[in-house]
């Protein structure tokens, strides 16, 4: 090793060994650590559907959500153009996600259809209910849609009257720490529980106004405040709540069950 | 450095006599941006010492065989892959606390503090002192990010590692917690406090000034 440290092939030696060692390192911690991670996200997943439910708060140990999630709340798929319940589809198994990729159980949206910005809606998607003594009181819809840097994934939680909110919120984006990420604050989470999503008609009315909502507007129930300084992740939440209580989300689901009953 | 430096110099020197933070002023962008609670601040500042150990450690075990020509990109990428490393156990580990912490675990990557020790350090000093050294400038950090994790927890919340210390007055206490403490500008406040009292303390981090006025000029024309 005595050959001049400086010379090209030494260089090249070197750069080349370096990358291999610090890439198998790399891929090992990642390989290693996956299964712990994908536990994670899921009890992630199950503890952000008990909060926006409104009956786990964030202090949950990871045992308790699970036996909470597995007593309180029962899946089921749901197939989005017809709105009805598919049953011999496994909600635990079904990733919507994955199935919004594969074009076998998915479709394109026109320009026009794609307020969410979603690019391809699912044919099949999982929807949650909260049940209490063998009574549904409210369903959690997922919903997702791009904001500023990232589509923001979320549910919407609703009364059985299909149109009293219970609860929105996100538990996956990459928005503007402070500005767009503000989507996390419990107190912008706060203003939405009560307010209604449709109108007596039946067609989606909730906005999200701009320098704050007006109390005196007789629309006051179906306004929240835009959050301050990320008017495109406000947008955002804003479009993607239009286009899943469109005729493209779960428009035909939602009527189905206004119809029946839940 | 004309002697060999000790362990025990490169291990404390930092936390005061040489403060990452305070003397030289570098990984502020995180100081201020994890800091609004301590147990953000505490993992933070374990984070960025293991990181800093082991890439000194790794970067001083092979510092002979590092080109001149590509040694800045030799050591970025072997921070760059103890940080990914941390960040993924992170993420299995503690997942609500990488979530909080969201893009500043990846930012040690850019972390000053880092890439100033291996370049000065250790490059030039056998692999166990570079480790140390390490260490004590991640005790450097973490000493600053702590105080600051404690006083604006403390004032802005009400707060220790999430237990309520003062009653707070919305809960019919005595205690209204000042809220700017918990916005990332007041970090910046309390960093110049700090450093304020460290070189007051010790006068010889003060700096000298970069321009001197010359006699007979108002201060007027100075500008």
């Amino acid at each position: 090793m005595s050959s001049n440290k400086e010379s090209t092939v030494r260089t090249l030696l070197v750069a080349l060994s370096v990358s291999l060692v610090a890439s198998v390192f790399v891929a090992g911690a990642a390989v290693s650590l996956k299964p712990v991670q994908v536990e994670n996200r899921l009890l992630d997943k199950q503890r952000s559907i008990l909060a926006i439910a409104g009956i786990g708060g964030a202090n949950l140990s990871s045992k308790e959500v699970k036996e909470l999630f597995n007593s309180r709340i029962k899946a089921q798929v749901v197939d989005l153009t017809t709105g009805e319940y598919v049953a011999d589809m496994d909600p635990i198994t079904f990733d919507p996600l994955k199935a919004s990729k594969d074009p076998k159980l998915s479709r394109a949206l026109s320009g026009e259809e794609d307020k969410a910005q979603i690019k391809r809606r699912e044919q099949f998607t999982t929807v949650y209910m909260l049940e209490e003594d063998g009574k549904t009181t409210a369903l959690i819809l997922p919903i997702r849609g791009y904001g500023l840097w990232s589509t923001l994934h979320g549910f919407l939680a609703i009364k059985p009257d299909m149109n009293t909110v219970v609860g929105l919120g996100f538990y996956q984006h990459a928005e503007t720490p402070g500005l767009g990420g503000e989507v996390d604050n419990p107190k912008w989470k706060a203003l939405w529980p009560g307010k209604t999503l449709f109108d007596e008609a039946g067609k989606p009315n909730i906005k999200i106004v701009k320098g704050g909502v007006d109390p005196a507007s007789p629309e006051v129930g179906h306004q929240v405040d835009a959050l301050a300084g990320a008017t495109l992740t406000s947008k955002g939440v804003d479009h993607l709540l239009q286009f899943w209580l469109g005729e493209q989300g779960f428009g035909p689901y939602l009527a189905k069950l206004r119809n029946q009953g839940v | 450095m004309a002697q060999k430096p000790t362990v025990k110099e490169v291990l404390f020197n930092p936390v005061f006599d040489n403060n990452p933070i305070g003397l030289q002023i570098l990984g502020i962008c995180s100081a201020l941006a994890v800091t609004s609670n301590l147990k953000t601040a505490m993992v933070m500042a374990i984070a960025l010492s293991l990181v800093t150990a082991f890439s000194n450690l790794f970067i001083a075990m092979i510092r002979k065989q590092i080109p001149g020509s590509i040694r800045m990109i030799v050591q970025m990428v072997i921070i760059a892959s103890l940080v990914i490393v941390v960040d993924q156990v992170l993420k299995a580990y503690a997942f609500s606390l990488a979530k909080q912490l969201s893009v500043f675990v990846g930012l040690i990557i850019t972390n000053c503090i880092v890439m100033g020790r291996a370049e000065a350090f250790a490059m030039q000093n056998p692999p166990i002192l570079s480790f140390w050294d390490g260490i004590g400038n991640g005790l450097g950090y973490s000493a600053m990010l702590l105080s600051l994790g404690i006083v604006r927890e403390l004032f802005g919340a009400g707060k220790l590692f999430g237990i309520e210390i003062l009653h707070l007055a919305k809960d019919g206490g005595w205690y209204v917690p000042n809220g700017l403490l918990l916005l990332p500008p007041s970090a910046f406040f309390l960093i110049g406090l700090f450093i304020w009292a460290l070189r007051s303390w010790k006068k010889g981090q003060v700096e000298q000034p970069t321009f001197r006025m010359a006699p007979q000029v108002s201060e007027k024309e100075a500008y």
